[in-house]
């Protein structure tokens, strides 16, 4: 018990970001249209790509001759990358798109 | 260039970043700005990868190969990505964006296996950390072969599928993926054969989640495990302490849940029809 009390009350900063973070996820998108949905979800599957950093820190924390650090480091960043920058592009066509067909 | 300098320009890239991401995500939900926000969004998204590589660490010559690895990483990935998004037809857009996004739950499920790893040699857990980490890699990982039994399923490459008792084989399977994560936390256990164990389960679940489901609830699905997959983000933000992917994986996972939802309800379906519903066969579906 005492262990989760002060696992709380250190993030307690973290703790606070979140709820504010999710009351502000749920008030940005509330008002989407019903053709704009498929476009919202890969740009938002685009940004959740941020994961990357967290691959980019193993790899800059990884000391040179820890191989499956290393390794696996390497995977995790192109593997991140695929979902940032294809995440991006085809959200890009797919609003290209989108353009097209209103005008 | 871990100066205070440095450290100071990293956080203040950080916030630049989350406040593109949220521009970005509400400039998506309007039609006439929707092009510019996903462009100010992946600005703020190149911002915070450069300032991480540049400021996070001290440049030294030893680290040099990690830098030469990374930046063949950011190339590789930018080249394949941006060859199978510009190649792919309109029509096949779902599924490349679940394909994408199993990428990203790909990706967290690794780096809980690296820190898990960086834990063993360790030698001390840190309560925080480990449950950080195995959450990080359930959800990573369903997220991931989800995604990609989703992919395949648009691609007409998997069938629909439904086990005999697939529902009652869920229910246990998603038991011993909290059973066995509670116990590797609680336990402190740092032994790899319970993680790769979980890792397995995960990867199982996540096939046999999505399997069932019929194809045109695909769109609903695939939007759900995006939301996962933030989630997973969100973890490593915890993880690292870092503020970028904390709130860019939030963000994801609390809009990409409301999103699902609408996507339910323009559908004229609910959530757990869409999930539970189709267990029984896909003739509930389309």
């Amino acid at each position: 018990m005492d262990n989760l009390l002060s696992l709380f009350y250190e993030n307690r900063e973290f703790i606070f970001l979140i709820i504010v973070s999710i009351f502000l996820g749920i008030e940005v998108i509330s008002n989407v249209p019903a053709v704009l949905h498929t476009p919202l979800m890969s740009g938002a599957n685009a940004i959740h790509g941020v994961v990357i950093i967290g691959s980019i820190i193993i790899m800059l924390e990884a000391d040179p001759t820890n191989y499956f650090a290393l390794g696996l480091g390497f995977l995790a960043v192109v593997l991140g990358t695929l979902n940032v920058v294809g995440g991006f592009v085809v959200t890009n066509r797919m609003l290209e798109m989108f353009k097209k067909k209103e005008k | 260039m871990t100066s205070i300098l440095g450290l100071s320009l990293l956080e203040l890239c950080y916030i630049i970043a989350s406040v593109t991401f949220i521009f970005g995500l509400k400039m998506l939900s309007s039609p006439d700005k929707a092009r510019k926000g996903n462009l100010i969004a992946a600005y703020g998204m190149g911002i915070a990868i450069i300032a991480t590589i540049l400021f996070k660490e001290e440049l030294t010559p030893e680290k040099w190969p990690n830098y030469a690895l990374i930046l063949a990483g950011l190339v590789v990935g930018t080249v394949i990505g941006t060859r199978m998004a510009l190649k792919v037809k309109m029509t096949a857009m779902p599924q490349m964006v679940s394909f994408f996004n199993g990428m990203g739950g790909a990706c967290a499920a690794v780096i809980s296996l690296v820190e898990f790893d960086h834990l063993m040699h360790a030698g001390q857990v840190e309560l925080g950390m480990m449950i950080v980490i195995i959450l990080g890699l359930i959800i990573g990982s369903v997220s991931f072969s989800g995604s990609i039994i989703a992919y395949g399923k648009l691609e007409g490459k998997i069938a629909d599928r439904a086990l005999p008792a697939g529902q009652v084989i869920n229910i246990v399977l998603l038991l011993a993926i909290l059973g066995l994560g509670a116990f590797i936390v609680w336990s402190g256990s740092t032994s790899p054969i319970y993680i790769y164990a979980l890792l397995a389960i995960s990867l199982l679940y996540g096939v046999l989640f999505v399997m069932p489901i019929g194809g045109a609830d695909m769109p609903v699905v695939i939007s759900l495990l995006n939301s996962f997959t933030g989630m997973a983000a969100a973890f490593g933000g915890f993880l690292y302490d870092n503020q970028a992917m904390l709130t860019g994986g939030i963000l994801v996972g609390s809009a990409g849940t409301i999103l699902t939802v609408l996507m339910c309800t323009a559908m004229n379906r609910s959530l757990t029809n869409v999930i539970i519903g189709s267990f029984g066969g896909n003739s509930a579906a389309g």
